[in-house]
């Protein structure tokens, strides 16, 4: 169109792209950048911290990066781990699933990681597990699940469907007298697996399917008009009725925004939610959301002293006073600890020395008590079910009276109902199935 | 068994004498302070049956809390002022904001307020909160009420606040044990002319009755999803409208740059985030410097929202876009760099996560039109996608920059000739499809998130409505827009969310295949220039 000499265009336009990759890869080219030399003994302990930091998943995964550089700082402030400094390695897998394989290679390959703390999505914890596998390293998993896994190389420190999604259907059944079911996900395998055994929980329980209605959207989905319009119908047939939502991340927010406009109240119609915690919330207006539901293992304004001295550290760390904290932070606190006192009982960060010795670790959670690492790779936690306030926080409503221990496959699922996972000798299987005594996956001498 | 302990309450309460009512208030707050959501609930519930005077405001200060506790048990309400009064007698009260805890609801006791409330303010001097306390004595359904309402129908002046009430006495009378199957028939009759969907639940609710009354029950039913069904027809037109004009919004932008200049933008999603994101600090700016004019934010945004993508475009423009005219290859892969490093220079800036965009009050709720809810800010959107589309076109049309817009962009060389300066005219249509696609950031803040990742979501959409509407046509554009808009709504409770954007866009491909150049092509000459 315009007579531009093309060599100045050339030339104009390779210096932009060069600088539009350096800045868009500017993670990657940090951690890329970062002297692979083997670990000498000595030398600082390396841990990999393997969360997006570009991309869809940024929003939930920035903070768990922070999280874990706070408690690697104050851990080297207490003089390190065997008398070593431990030296955080950070990679961005940018949101980009196969490359959460790629970085997790990396991580273990060349900067000889001992553990890796990462992964946010299912799908991006299933893109790393054959990796950490074959190279028999550990992966601390801090995310609330749908199950149905148990890796010898894995530690699962977020809740199973049954640390959180059951208890929150009890809860809305005893309390409120729900009769009638909206399972509402967004369209992967989270939602599918948890809405695939809470329909079988449900079903067990004396509900109709009539009374069970299961709604898919995409991700990031922002017009929810009629998928409310149709939650309402499905709420006007006489019966009180509920919705479990595994809506992810972004697209709560329209969602949320729907329900108040269209004037669906939680005395109406409540919903209760397995992904929004404090930091989703703090992007939105939450007085029409007020009194809505969410299943976690820990709020912030849960009231003990250990929970104030790590907000306070937090705040402190971030040097901003408004950060607020969530249930997958305190997931990496445990799971941080617990790791710490395994390698301190080994004496070595050798993989499976701290894979034996990480069984039976108790460590202080936030909520008050201890969690435990479980044979399953598991760990024990309380159930809390909070109402959503109009500060954005939670008001914890019910509090499960001991601590739950999850079952890594689903009883309600007929596929996995025999199932168990125990990586104690003599069984060290995944997936033992109790009716034929044979182990079907996951067995390591 | 709360129902029946109402019940007792209110016999008790018309006998007892006043000093037995007060004592019966003194418990009440009692049970108010004690821990527990029960002990609560039972409470609000007393309290609001002995008669108390200040019972409507105690109940106010916990609905909104402001009702602090003391260990003692003694209650305190908040004033504007940040001091404390003696919830029971409303004296001024030293005691200090330490000592007490605010007292905290679970949906149960939310409930107990609502109809509380309910039956407290239906004598309200204001016509509007009478009708809002109607509506919540139709919701709980409690025939507790009824004397209130009966009391509160004989005095009532306004005519549509009288029949909310009839509706409230109708759905209380349905539930109380003593009516008479004459009189539960007739007030089935009457809430079937309301036929809405709460109606509608509520008399689904309503099992056991005699044959007489559910054949009523069942007729209502049957009367009003029919109507409902009609109803829904019309309201699926109006979400598709609504997401034809969100749809439009993102793409008018885009069909300034692409469709008439015929650059392939891909950082378009980015101008439509920066938008959102001068709305957020519009807002919170004015929160702190001029809080008098907060509710009309989005006034001063809008302008401020074009001003800066319309700069960024111009910028963008002048370095980047213009070396590469006729190449649009390299233009795609140079945009959509760009559009990764706008998105991660606002992440570095802002955070990574949502930022909390505040709907002013005259945006949000909704209203009933007939048998359809529209929702304001819905409404809104679709009023500004019409005037957006109304100024852009009267630019083009009838100002003189418009008409150097279309002149450059049919014969370059010739307008070059006549003494234009084309480069400049290149530079301000970026700048205006920038500007355009920042006002879209501003009507997308309020119904989406508004994270660096906003863009991400429309520019796929942009694309395809600019494509299938036709490409340098903002009719086609506009046409666009509502198709697809309406088509996805129609499909999406028939085919699932999921489903039904892919139906969309395998419908999509079939039509341009037949017809490449969408719906309105552009003809003559100016095409093949």
């Amino acid at each position: 169109m315009t007579s531009i000499e093309p060599t100045l265009s050339r030339r104009g336009l390779a210096r932009l792209g060069a600088a539009a990759a350096t800045i868009a890869a500017m993670g990657a080219v940090k951690a890329a950048t970062s002297p692979a030399v083997a670990q000498a003994a000595g030398g600082p302990i390396k841990v990999g911290i393997l969360h997006s930091l570009s991309g869809t998943m940024a929003i939930s995964e920035t903070t768990l990066k922070d999280v874990m550089l706070m408690l690697i700082e104050q851990q080297n402030a207490k003089g390190g781990l065997l008398g070593r400094k431990l030296e955080a390695v950070i990679v961005d897998p940018a949101s980009n699933w196969p490359l959460f394989a790629e970085k997790a290679r990396q991580l273990i390959s060349v900067d000889k990681c001992a553990a890796t703390f990462g992964c946010w999505t299912s799908v991006s914890r299933k893109s790393v597990l054959p990796v950490f596998e074959e190279l028999n390293s550990i992966l601390f998993y801090p995310v609330q699940y749908e199950g149905q896994e148990c890796s010898r190389n894995v530690f699962y420190t977020g809740a199973a469907p049954n640390q959180q999604a059951i208890p929150a259907v009890d809860y809305l059944m005893a309390e409120n007298k729900v009769q009638r079911w909206v399972l509402a996900g967004t369209d992967y395998v989270y939602p599918r697996t948890t809405n695939q055994i809470l329909e079988a929980y449900l079903i067990s329980k004396g509900v109709s399917k009539d009374d069970i209605m299961i709604n898919y959207t995409p991700f990031g989905h922002s017009d929810w008009q009629n998928i409310v319009a149709s939650i309402k119908k499905f709420g006007s047939a006489g019966k009180k009725t509920a919705v479990v939502s595994t809506i992810n991340g972004d697209a709560n927010v329209p969602f949320y925004k729907e329900l108040g406009n269209q004037g669906i109240k939680a005395t109406d119609i409540p919903v209760v939610a397995f992904s929004v915690g404090e930091e989703e919330l703090a992007g939105i207006d939450t007085k029409p959301l007020v009194g809505h539901l969410a299943a976690w293992n820990y709020f912030q304004s849960v009231d003990v002293p250990q929970n104030k001295a790590f907000i306070d550290a937090w705040k402190k760390f971030t040097k901003n006073p408004k950060r607020v904290t969530n249930d997958p932070m305190e997931a990496h606190y445990i799971g941080f600890n617990m790791w710490v006192k395994a390698v301190e009982a080994a004496g070595t960060t050798a993989s499976d020395a701290v894979i034996d010795s990480l069984l039976g670790v108790s460590v202080p959670n936030l909520s008050g008590g201890y969690s435990a690492m479980m044979p399953n790779h598991h760990i024990t936690k309380p159930v809390l079910i909070g109402e959503i306030q109009g500060d954005g926080q939670f008001n914890t409503v019910s509090q499960t009276a001991g601590l739950v221990v999850a079952q890594e496959w689903s009883p309600y699922v007929a596929d996995t109902k025999d199932l168990i996972g125990d990586w104690r000798a003599p069984l060290k299987c995944g997936a033992f199935n109790v009716k034929t005594g044979a182990c079907t996956a996951g067995k390591k001498a | 068994m709360s129902r029946i302990l109402a019940a007792v309450l209110l016999i008790v309460l018309a006998l007892a004498p006043v000093s037995a009512r007060a004592q019966q208030a003194d418990e009440a707050l009692a049970a108010m302070g004690a821990p527990g959501f029960d002990s609560l609930r039972r409470g609000v519930e007393q309290l609001a049956l002995s008669g108390h005077p200040r019972a409507a405001a105690i109940i106010g200060a916990l609905q909104n809390g402001r009702l602090f506790a003391r260990a003692d048990r003694a209650l305190f309400i908040k004033t504007d002022a940040d001091d404390f009064v003696e919830a029971a007698t409303g004296a001024p009260s030293d005691v200090q904001a330490g000592a007490v805890k605010p007292v905290r609801l679970n949906n149960s006791v939310r409930g107990a307020i609502d109809a509380a409330l309910g039956s407290l303010r239906l004598f309200a001097p204001d016509a509007a909160t009478r009708a809002l306390a109607a509506e919540a004595v139709f919701k709980s359904r409690d025939p507790a009420a009824l004397p209130a309402l009966e009391r509160a129908l004989a005095g009532e002046k306004d005519s549509a606040v009288k029949r909310r009430m009839e509706q409230a006495r109708a759905a209380a009378l349905l539930f109380s044990a003593e009516a008479n199957d004459a009189d539960r028939i007739a007030a089935i009759a009457e809430l079937r002319t309301r036929g809405d969907m709460d109606v509608r639940g509520l008399l689904a609710t309503l099992t056991a009755q005699s044959p007489a009354v559910a054949d009523a029950i069942g007729s209502a039913i049957v009367a009003i999803d029919r109507s409902l069904q009609l109803w829904s027809v019309a309201q699926s037109v109006f979400y598709g409208l609504s997401l034809g004009s969100v749809l439009l919004l993102a793409a008018a932008g885009l069909a300034i740059t692409f469709g008439v200049m015929g650059v392939i933008n891909m950082a378009h999603g980015e101008m439509v985030m920066i938008g959102a994101y001068v709305t957020f600090v519009v807002q919170q700016f004015m929160k702190v410097h001029t809080p008098g004019l907060y509710q009309a934010n989005l006034l001063f945004a809008i302008p401020l929202a074009f001003l800066v993508a319309g700069a960024i475009g111009v910028a963008i423009e002048r370095s980047l876009i213009r070396w590469l005219y006729g190449r649009p290859l390299e233009t795609l892969l140079a945009t959509w760099g760009l559009s990764l490093v706008l998105q991660q220079a606002v992440r570095s800036l802002f955070g990574a996560n949502n930022r909390d965009v505040d709907t002013p009050s005259w945006m949000s709720g909704s209203s009933d039109l007939g048998g359809i809810v529209l929702t304001w800010n819905r409404v809104y959107i679709i009023v500004f996608a019409v005037l957006v589309l109304a100024a852009l076109m009267a630019v083009l049309r009838f100002t003189s920059l418009g008409l150097r817009m279309r002149a450059v962009t049919q014969n370059r060389r010739m307008a070059a000739a006549m003494g234009i300066r084309t480069p400049w005219i290149d530079a301000l249509t970026f700048g205006l499809g920038s500007g355009v696609a920042g006002m879209a950031g501003v009507a997308l803040s309020q119904i989406d998130n508004v994270s660096p990742n906003l863009g991400q979501s429309y520019i796929i959409d942009s694309f395809m409505v600019v494509v299938f509407g036709g490409v340098g046509n903002l009719w086609g554009t506009t046409l666009g827009a509502l198709t697809l808009g309406i088509v996805n709504k129609f499909l999406e409770p028939v085919a699932g969310a999921v489903l039904g954007k892919i139906v969309v866009l395998v419908l999509l491909i079939m039509f341009i295949q037949r017809r490449p150049r969408g719906m309105f092509p552009l003809k003559g000459r100016a095409v093949e220039a």
